[in-house]
């Protein structure tokens, strides 16, 4: 795609396709199951995350100081008050996290409301039947996506970025706070924020969820005793689990914006049916843009 | 072009129906979570996370072991940390002079051991991180006689598969506590009944006079207050039939992970 993009663009434009097939079965497949797990693993892990609401650095816990905790305390009124603590810094967030409202209304400790968690009720147990069946689910499609998109050359074709995509961040950095989209040619491949967003998500925070998860077990910890040592205790694993867990959060929230700024009928049939509509160049006179 | 007013409507209906996609979901869930077969389905992921682990676990291989600096100023104790059952009582009140740990159930050989008999024969001490189901670590010190060398004495029969651990606490709702556990940890050299902690007898809340360590599980694995270990050829006529107290309500039995 790259001799594409360099042609000059009135012979181009000729040749861009209406149509492009932008993701494979594979890919879409696993994109649907990816999603579905991540969801629940989000929601039932704040539900387990209720049972200690503190994250720690190290092996053990430290429980006079937390490095952050979402605690519930009596207020001067009596009252119950949610507070969210992060090293010195504490912030009242009651109604929201600490304490926040149960089934019947009534406000009860409980670091995350009822709506961002699966079980709606604290239920450690149950939580965790949910985390560990889709953590499985997570772990195998995701597996089968690397290792498909690997072999089909994918990931190295399509989203490893080359130079002239990095030479192009500034570039791509200004086009998306202008919600400049692109168009016709250029918008056949993935820009270079797209790409490394993706390859963060690919090779950065879901392998990061899948080993942190993994050094909380205490039988992972007797198989590879490294495990929590590298990560610098099962603490941080604990604590690193859950910054990796926001950071997705935090690229869904993007992914979401970005998927509706570039028209959200044509992203969501090309990730249902494969097919991308390339979008057409506003004006004729786009000339030398590129 | 022609297409925006189309475009709209989808839109419309796209926001609709994600909206109620969410709510669905998050209701669904709980709808899920209540029907049996589902439990079954979610609950199946327990023995492939069991067998993959036993594969990956060699059957000697020794949890991570600390130094006397990593030790815990502040190990929490928890589930039953006072127990009121009156037996338990008397037991304390006289130092557990008469107190024994019976071994039975499948054995060739039952024995019935006092703290002195534990104590008198091989000790050893290890130094680990007790990993809380709740989602906390605490790194203690603990001495007391392995268990595989007493299981070898008493002698499984054939047919014996799990050992379990009878405790005298009586936990909420007055079911008394239990756990179990299957050969492979029984014979693990690190699976201890420990009566010291940090050198010295183990306190109350931590589980006087002898608790199991069995290091490669939760801390709900670790039964407190034993009086009793009896080798079973199955856990369905214990309790609640899973095997330990939060097994039966709803844990996960194999507690690796």
């Amino acid at each position: 795609m790259s001799d594409l993009v360099d042609e000059p663009i009135s012979h181009v434009s000729a040749d861009i396709p209406e149509r492009i097939y932008r993701h494979s079965l594979l890919t879409r497949i696993t994109h649907v199951f990816n999603a579905l797990a991540l969801a629940i693993l989000l929601l039932s892990g704040l539900n387990i995350f209720m049972a200690e609401p503190a994250l720690y650095l190290g092996q053990a816990a430290h429980f006079a100081n937390p490095t952050f905790s979402i605690g519930a305390f009596h207020g001067p009124g009596g009252h119950l008050m949610g507070v969210t603590q992060l090293g010195p810094f504490s912030v009242d967030t009651t109604g929201v996290l600490g304490v926040s409202a149960n089934d019947h209304g009534v406000p009860i400790p409980r670091a995350f409301p009822t709506w961002l968690t699966l079980p709606s009720t604290r239920d450690l147990a149950t939580a965790r039947h949910w985390h560990f069946f889709f953590a499985w689910v997570l772990v195998l499609n995701g597996a089968t996506y690397l290792l498909g998109n690997l072999r089909a050359r994918h990931i190295q074709k399509d989203l490893w970025p080359s130079l002239k995509d990095l030479r192009a961040i500034p570039q791509s950095i200004i086009d998306h706070a202008l919600l400049r989209h692109a168009v016709g040619a250029e918008a056949i491949p993935y820009n270079v924020l797209q790409k490394l967003a993706y390859l963060a998500v690919i090779l950065v925070l879901v392998p990061g969820m899948v080993i942190t998860g993994l050094a909380m077990s205490p039988g992972m910890d007797a198989a590879f005793p490294p495990l929590t040592f590298v990560l610098g205790g099962r603490q941080t694993a604990r604590l690193l689990h859950f910054v990796f867990a926001w950071s997705l959060v935090g690229f869904f929230a993007i992914h979401m914006i970005e998927m509706v700024l570039a028209g959200p009928i044509n992203e969501i049939t090309s990730i249902i049916t494969g097919w991308y509509r390339v979008p057409k160049p506003h004006a004729p006179a786009k000339g030398d843009a590129a | 072009m022609s297409d925006v007013n189309p475009m709209d409507t989808r839109r419309f209906w796209l926001r609709a129906a994600l909206a109620s996609l969410g709510a669905v979901a998050l209701s669904g869930c709980d709808m899920v979570t209540r029907s049996k077969t589902a439990k079954a389905v979610l609950s199946s992921a327990e023995g492939l996370t069991r067998s993959a682990q036993r594969l990956l676990l060699k059957p000697g291989q020794l949890a991570p072991e600390f130094s006397e600096a990593d030790i815990s100023p502040d190990f929490k104790a928890n589930g039953s940390t006072n127990p009121q059952d009156a037996a338990y009582l008397a037991h304390l009140a006289n130092g557990f002079a008469d107190w024994r740990l019976r071994i039975d159930g499948l054995v060739e050989h039952p024995m019935s051991l006092s703290l002195a008999d534990l104590k008198a024969r091989q000790a050893r001490t290890q130094i680990t991180r007790h990993d809380c189901v709740e989602g906390w670590s605490c790194i203690g010190k603990w001495t007391g006689a392995p268990l595989a060398p007493l299981m070898r004495e008493a002698k499984l029969k054939p047919e014996a598969k799990y050992v379990v651990f009878h405790c005298m606490d009586t936990m909420g709702g007055g079911d008394p506590y239990y756990e179990s556990i299957a050969l492979d940890d029984v014979f693990h050299p690190q699976s201890l009944l420990a009566y010291a902690m940090s050198d010295q007898p183990l306190s109350v809340a931590h589980g006087a006079p002898v608790r199991l360590r069995v290091e490669r599980h939760l801390g709900y694995k670790q039964a407190k207050y034993l009086e009793r270990i009896e080798a079973v050829a199955s856990l369905e006529g214990l309790g609640g039939g899973k095997g330990g107290y939060w097994p039966d309500r709803g844990y996960e039995w194999y507690a690796g992970i």
